[in-house]
């Protein structure tokens, strides 16, 4: 069977205050899923792999196909728990090594 | 490559939120960027700003966003403003009036603003090919976009579809734009390219929208604002006895 293809996001969430992993994840889920709905979302086949929440910082996994459809979901995201925020795609790899290489954040 | 965002609402009268956003522009990787200004603003802010934008290593074009009410007050307008801004955006809400900017050779850049969806004015047809034959490039200012909500969100990508295929077909460039008037809502070139995916613009159109497009317009204009340039293609080039 021919594996899926697939691309990691590293980010740059830009916001006041500290943000939860739940509260980043609900954010995007809903994002994607009010622009996309369930049969597009479930396309991106997205996940969130890495968080730093003291730096802001995250890095999200989806299908090769998906990562414009993605990227713009993340890009209308403007406020995370009435907090206004703007997220920021840093880079995109194929791989977590590379991207481990070019942001010191991704840790393994 | 160098990217461009031809529509930043830097505030003229806070110099310090200016900053910021001209620093956070140069975070975001743009080269250059437009502001729009009032046409009353006087030259100490003008320098001050271009200051700020030299310091970040920011190139910045001055930008005039008109909004005449009929084709007569456009080119009134036009005579006036032309060559004291770089670039002149005409905001359309009436049909004479984006027509009348798709043909005039002065008006880089067509904008119709979403601000009444029902009274909308349409990049059509005909305002698409009287561009092909001037010089306007169709703006989308990606910030309507990621403030509206439900239905008019629904509503705006079905417009900006319609616009894009209209652009495309008739050859007119696209021109990506913030139009951010809050750091918030400033984003990076790709991610506005991103945006453009939306409305089935295809990914290497969106790309030159925030960088070759915008590019060319700024060169063509900074080179008709030289006291050397006579006509298109005729420019000084020794003064002197002959």
């Amino acid at each position: 069977m021919k594996s899926v293809r697939r691309r990691y996001l590293a980010i740059e969430i830009d916001v006041a205050r500290k943000i939860e992993e739940r509260e980043l994840k609900n954010a995007v889920w809903n994002a994607v899923g009010r622009l996309f709905g369930e049969y597009g979302a479930s396309k991106t086949d997205f996940a969130l792999i890495r968080y730093d929440a003291t730096e802001n910082f995250a890095v999200f996994r989806c299908a090769n196909a998906s990562v414009e459809a993605f990227r713009a979901s993340l890009a209308l995201i403007t406020e995370i728990g009435q907090e206004p925020v703007t997220i920021h795609v840093l880079g995109v790899s194929g791989t977590l090594k590379s991207l481990k290489g070019r942001y010191p954040n991704v840790r393994q | 490559m160098k990217f461009y965002d031809l529509h930043l609402h830097v505030p003229v009268n806070d110099f310090g939120l200016a900053e910021r956003m001209i620093k956070k522009a140069k975070w975001l990787g743009y080269t250059g960027i437009g502001v729009p200004l009032p046409p009353s603003v006087s030259d100490a802010t003008l320098s001050q700003l271009r200051r700020l934008c030299s310091n970040c290593d920011v190139d910045m074009a001055t930008r005039i966003d008109l909004s005449p009410r009929n084709p007569d007050e456009l080119l009134s307008q036009l005579r006036k403003y032309r060559r004291r801004f770089e670039i002149v955006a005409v905001s359309c809400r009436h049909n004479p009036v984006a027509r009348q900017a798709a043909k005039d050779r002065r008006v880089d850049l067509l904008s119709f603003p979403a601000e009444a969806f029902r009274n909308r004015c349409y990049f059509d047809a005909a305002s698409a090919k009287l561009s092909k034959s001037g010089l306007a490039s169709l703006e989308v200012d990606v910030c309507q976009l990621i403030l509206a909500t439900s239905y008019d969100r629904i509503h705006l990508l079905a417009i900006l579809r319609r616009e894009t295929k209209m652009a495309t077909k008739f050859s007119v460039p696209i021109i990506l734009s913030s139009g951010a008037k809050t750091e918030n809502l400033m984003h990076k070139s790709q991610d506005l390219a991103a945006i453009a995916y939306l409305f089935d613009m295809p990914s290497d159109y969106a790309i030159r929208a925030v960088s070759e497009s915008p590019s060319s317009i700024l060169g063509r204009n900074r080179a008709k604002l030289l006291p050397s340039f006579v006509a298109p293609g005729i420019r000084i080039i020794k003064q002197g006895d002959c």
